[in-house]
């Protein structure tokens, strides 16, 4: 018998080429940007601003590491900027993961009062643009004395709603069976949590860890607001100034700060896609 | 001690952590910058009634920023959602190189917002690659960032850098259905049409659920994008409520960004709770 649905030929080629023209509108900025990465400056100034006429301009006349020397060895403020953004990005991902693993469980595998009208609220919360607490947030922060330093930024963000909802989705999805056994050879909630729970949910927390990595790499809007001085600004900030200073670094700056979350892509991508799935509302 | 109240109190162990900072920065500061919306800044708090909520109804800004937030919503999720569910049909079956594709399409959602702005900047200027094309093909240059197109620049940029996540959260729908109901649906003699409307859709339907919450948080997250492209001040088809509720925040007129963010509460608390309605009618949820 035929397998079901076997496309012909004519429409293998047709879903070929319409997906493949959609991958060359996904993949062309990136591209774009780390071939013009590898130019050197005079290059890159040459077909930006002495002709007046910008063109695409994908393959470098010659290539060059010039940029990457000039950001790594030339410039300190850049990796001071990046130190600036890596630090409280990772205690922010550790602080969510470890937090909202705990209150998923909990969400997911206990009845207590509250419960459903609280997961509700969670939803509305991370739903809502971060302007709509950007005052709340304030007022907390003020009276505890922390803005202007990087607790301001980093404490908000651990408590986001949306680490809750991840794991909660994918705690839930695991049999009750499981939990029942281990209670009946004797095993606490503790043990439970850290011994059955935690390693079922690899796929859950990778892509929590990436997601979570990502929101706050980008972070503009918060330290704009609550850190006050511009020299603690993280790379994200720094980043969307200097494309006025000059355009050759900027490329390579951004290359650079792809860095960090492209090698969690690539090593992390099957658990990533996992965990985006179990995040659907079942 | 009962079962029953030993499971709720190790629930509310495992819960306590998150559930004191939730409290703390967004519980209770949203209780009294609810108080804020009512009141008055002058020589100490003056309660004034709705007078801050008839004020922001009149404010112009708060009135192109509420119907440029609604456009962009009300044109981008159907268009992302449409989008995505064609690609992920077309990467469904495995076939050479599907997962290659996914991956192209789920990259840029790791790109920083940063690097991509850059890019469009460079691309949409006013001497950039595109308008170089468009005198090429003997058509006048734009002045894209700072015109109405600005709102389809940023469109473009909120399906470029979301839609590879939607395509994951589908293709993880389509997984779940079960192949029988296929095989049933040809046995049958159902066409491919058929077979999509009357297999394929209704089975999707929770994950369109969330697919639809999703983007409409990347809409709000598309701000960053916003802000990038045009500062705090960018072209009037691209003012979004979050650059009036900055604004207002830099002009420490918190009594106006309060009520501005105590409506957008009421219209999302609105619009989630009339989906949880919808989905409980439909059977199928157990929160």
């Amino acid at each position: 018998m035929k397998r079901l649905n076997e496309p012909s030929v004519c429409a293998k080629t047709g879903r070929y080429l319409t997906l493949t023209l959609f991958a060359i509108f996904f993949a062309l900025p990136i591209v774009y940007t780390v071939m013009n990465s590898l130019m050197s400056p005079a290059e890159v100034q040459h077909y930006y601003s002495e002709s007046g006429q910008m063109t695409l301009h994908l393959l470098p006349d010659q290539f060059s590491l010039e940029e990457y020397y000039q950001i790594l060895f030339r410039r300190p403020d850049y990796l001071m900027k990046f130190f600036n953004s890596l630090w409280p990005v990772t205690v922010i991902v550790v602080g969510q993961v470890a937090i909202s693993s705990a209150a998923g469980f909990a969400f997911a595998k206990f009845r207590f009062p509250g419960r459903d009208i609280l997961f509700f609220f969670v939803i509305i919360l991370m739903m809502m643009p971060i302007q709509v607490t950007l005052v709340s947030n304030y007022i907390v922060l003020n009276q505890m004395g922390l803005i202007g330093t990087y607790f301001a930024i980093i404490l908000p963000a651990i408590f986001s709603p949306f680490g809750v909802f991840l794991m909660r989705q994918v705690i839930a999805s695991m049999p009750d069976e499981l939990i029942e056994a281990a209670k009946l050879d004797g095993a606490g909630n503790w043990r439970i949590f850290l011994q059955i729970v935690m390693p079922c949910s690899k796929s859950g927390v990778i892509s929590l860890v990436i997601l979570c990595f990502i929101d706050n790499w980008n972070m503009v809007e918060q330290p704009i607001v609550f850190l006050k001085d511009a020299g603690k600004y993280p790379l994200s900030v720094f980043l969307s100034q200097i494309n006025e200073m000059n355009p050759g670094l900027s490329f390579a700056c951004g290359v650079l700060a792809m860095v960090p979350v492209a090698l969690l892509f690539f090593f992390y991508e099957k658990e990533l896609i996992e965990g985006i799935g179990f995040s659907n509302l079942k | 001690m009962t079962a029953k109240k030993r499971e709720a109190i190790s629930g509310l162990t495992f819960a306590a952590p998150f559930l004191l900072g939730f409290a703390a920065f967004f519980v209770v500061p949203f209780f009294i910058s609810v108080v804020f919306t009512f009141t008055k800044n002058a020589n100490g708090l003056k309660f004034t009634g709705f007078d801050n909520y008839l004020d922001l109804f009149g404010n112009s800004a708060f009135q192109t920023a509420v119907y440029n937030t609604f456009r962009f919503i009300l044109i981008g999720v159907p268009l992302i959602m449409v989008l995505a569910t064609f690609l992920a049909l077309l990467l469904h079956k495995k076939f050479v190189g599907s997962s290659l594709y996914r991956s192209v399409f789920l990259y840029p959602l790791v790109v920083p917002v940063a690097a991509t702005v850059m890019v469009f900047q460079l691309v949409f200027a006013e001497s950039g690659v595109i308008n170089t094309i468009y005198a090429w093909l003997g058509l006048p240059a734009q002045n894209w960032l700072a015109s109405d197109q600005a709102f389809y620049v940023l469109m473009i940029l909120y399906l470029w850098k979301n839609c590879g996540y939607n395509i994951v959260l589908i293709m993880a729908g389509l997984n779940a259905i079960p192949n029988a109901f296929y095989e049933a649906a040809q046995v049958e003699g159902a066409g491919r049409w058929q077979t999509f409307r009357y297999i394929t859709m209704p089975l999707l339907a929770p994950s369109f659920f969330f697919v639809f919450v999703v983007s409409i948080i990347n809409s709000f997250k598309c701000f960053r994008e916003a802000f990038l492209l045009g500062g705090t001040i960018p072209h009037k088809s691209i003012y979004m409520l979050q650059h009036f509720m900055n604004n207002n925040f830099t002009n420490l007129n918190y009594q106006r960004l309060s009520t501005a963010a105590f409506l957008v509460f009421i219209v999302i608390f609105a619009l989630v709770f009339v989906l949880f309605w919808m989905r409980r009618k439909a059977g199928d949820i157990q929160l």
